[in-house]
């Protein structure tokens, strides 16, 4: 029979092996679980993520933003545009009144005080300390609720299996999904593949950056020139802003 | 004159109740059948899509809930408000309530994109959200309203203890069917919800639903359990559903004098009221006409007594009624397109700006039938192994017990 070290109770041991089990299945559950528990953790609360984007630059022709991240996170159309999902979307708009014709993407807005993350049932909608809102796949169970609440059509329901999926943006059939702000690139240091892509096409028409931080160029681009939220007048206070419209 | 007691006794055995067993079986497990076919399919295999998000299942699953707190009622006008020409109903109502819940929440459930994901719901819950507070309103509402039969039919109980606990089941049901209907009114995102209306209106629907639904179940199980059902109780009952459908019909007046006031909310009325496509129809056509100008006619406009027949008549017009309006509620508020951009024509490959379409599919409405149809079986259930049907609702007996 194995005696455990005088200095030790069998609790402590208990403990340690829990310890050895996590330390190992972490980090592929933490892979799989993008947005979950480990990584609610891990975003820095003194920053608040946001994009500023630029319809005088927003080419119509163009769905850069909208290739890119789909390249980037896996989702793409399966042939029936009512039920395929859309993280980002072009929308052009025509003054009801001058005629004239703006192009811009819209996709999450990432609200401060997001409806979806209030009506979540599961708690699966969350949003990050770094004001980034997720859906928590292990925990989503397909309510659709989130969808009824978001004033901006950001939400999609995936209605099929998928294959093929990007491993630091995992998708399920019967889940909401929606833009994640390219997460994975920004806990990395980088910026969402959207931002880039409009950036490599020449337009520069977003600007990706840290709300909180009165030296970056968001910040700046705010300060300077006006800009507006989408549907201000719910008080949500989006870290998406649009100039320009 | 002696006041003969009420007796309750199972519904007997018979070759009718082998048929409607029957027959309600077949729709449960076409019911299941068609949550396994989505089940494996995925939500392609519905009508609904990312424009309409949720469809017939909702509709027919928040019919359900609506009514069950409703079917409540007549219980609780026996022991909370001492109509006691109700009390020997109140047993059948009890019953019916919670099997018209299980019934709707089974729908709800299997239609969840992931239903086995359903122990997660059970262990995590979202306090700022209404669905968490409904999961514990309708969970309360089970254990409330079982709570009550017990009291009422075991005889070892003090019968001082019905009154409490048929208050507490009322002051529930009443919360429960708040909760019900802010699903809609808490959504600030979509013009057709957003209004606190929502909250009295679905509770209005629920004593309407409930007593039409209750009053058609109590002539079936009469019918089954050979117990003589009085021209004069189906008469209060329907003279009372048709004030509740007054009463339905106010709050619906009232919430669309409060949309149409406000210019933002004009677009969605003119949709929902005029030039909707099928919503103005189901709206006027079933929600006003069908489903309640005619059987306010047909129960206040006669001096005659009304028959059984145009009772059950009535009820099933109210329930068409009432299916058009959640289908009206729920469908049309999502059909008609989010104003994201005011003072903006807006086109997408997303359907911005478009008014969205919706076709249920065969297996969504199987789905749905079938939770009803669980509904009654349960009722049915309950009725052959407890002593929920008394053995007679004949006039003579009932006017022992008083009309008031």
């Amino acid at each position: 029979m194995t005696t455990l070290p005088a200095n030790r109770s069998r609790r402590d041991f208990l403990r340690s092996g829990a310890a050895l089990v996590t330390a190992t299945v972490a980090p592929g559950v933490t892979l799989m679980a993008f947005g979950g528990s480990a990584v609610q953790g891990a975003p820095d609360a003194g920053k608040r993520w946001g994009l500023l984007i630029d319809a005088g630059k927003c080419d119509p022709d163009c769905t850069a933003c909208v290739t890119a991240c789909q390249d980037e996170n896996g989702w793409r159309g399966q042939g029936d545009p009512q039920r395929d999902v859309q993280w980002i979307r072009k929308v052009t708009l025509k003054d009801k009144g001058t005629g004239r014709e703006t192009s811009l993407p819209v996709m999450c807005q990432h609200c401060d005080q997001p409806p979806c993350v209030d009506v979540c049932p599961t708690g699966a909608s969350f949003k990050r300390a770094d004001g980034i809102v997720l859906v928590d796949k292990h925990i989503c169970i397909g309510c659709r609720y989130c969808m009824m609440a978001c004033p901006f059509k950001a939400r999609s329901f995936v209605h099929e299996p998928v294959t093929n999926q990007k491993p630091h943006a995992p998708r399920g059939v019967g889940t909401v999904e929606s833009c994640t702000l390219c997460v994975h690139r920004i806990d990395a240091g980088g910026v969402p593949a959207c931002v880039e892509a409009c950036a490599s096409a020449g337009y520069g028409a977003i600007v990706f950056g840290d709300l909180l931080d009165p030296e970056s160029e968001i910040s700046q681009r705010l300060e300077e020139y006006p800009s507006l939220a989408l549907r201000p007048d719910l008080d949500l206070n989006p870290g998406v802003r649009y100039s320009e419209l | 004159m002696a006041i003969e007691r009420t007796i309750y006794r199972e519904i007997p055995v018979s070759p009718r109740l082998w048929a409607a067993a029957a027959l309600l079986a077949a729709f449960v497990l076409s019911g299941l059948g068609a949550f396994l076919y989505v089940e494996h399919r995925g939500h392609v295999a519905t009508g609904m899509t990312n424009q309409i998000v949720w469809g017939m299942p909702h509709v027919f699953a928040i019919f359900l809930i609506v009514a069950a707190s409703g079917a409540l009622n007549v219980a609780s006008m026996a022991s909370v408000f001492d109509r006691k020409i109700y009390k020997p109903l109140s047993r059948l109502s009890g019953l019916l309530a919670i099997s018209l819940l299980l019934g709707g929440l089974s729908v709800l459930v299997l239609d969840l994109g992931r239903p086995d994901r359903l122990i997660v719901q059970m262990t995590h819950f979202n306090f700022t959200s209404i669905f968490t507070w409904n999961i514990l309103l309708y969970s309360g509402f089970l254990a409330i309203v079982a709570v009550y039969l017990w009291v009422q039919m075991d005889r070892n109980v003090h019968p001082k203890w019905v009154k409490p606990a048929g208050l507490l089941a009322f002051v529930w049901r009443l919360a429960l069917t708040t909760g019900t209907g802010s699903i809609f009114g808490w959504l600030v995102a979509r013009p057709g919800y957003d209004a606190a209306v929502m909250a009295p209106l679905f509770i209005a629907m629920s004593f309407a639903l409930g007593l039409a639904v209750f009053v058609l179940v109590l002539q079936g199980l009469c019918v089954l359990a050979r117990c003589p059902l009085g021209q004069t109780l189906i008469e209060r009952l329907t003279r009372l559903l048709a004030l509740f459908v007054a009463v339905v019909l106010y709050f619906t007046v009232l919430q669309h004098l409060t949309n149409l006031y406000a210019a933002e909310h004009t677009g969605f009325e003119a949709f929902i009221l005029f030039d909707g496509g099928v919503f103005p129809l189901l709206f006027w056509i079933g929600q006003i006409v069908v489903g309640s100008l005619v059987p306010l006619a047909l129960v206040y406009g006669r001096k005659t007594p009304v028959s059984p027949g145009l009772a059950s008549a009535v009820c099933l017009l109210v329930i068409l009624g009432g299916v058009a309006q959640i289908y009206v509620i729920v469908i049309g508020g999502q059909a008609y397109p989010m104003e994201i951009f005011p003072g903006y024509e807006v086109s997408s490959t997303f359907f911005d700006g478009q008014v969205a379409g919706y076709a249920p599919s065969v297996p969504e409405v199987f789905l749905g039938i079938g939770g009803g149809a669980l509904a009654l079986f349960a009722t049915g259930l309950g009725a052959r192994v407890l002593r929920i049907v008394p053995t007679t609702l004949s006039d003579q007996n009932l006017a022992g017990k008083g009309q008031e």
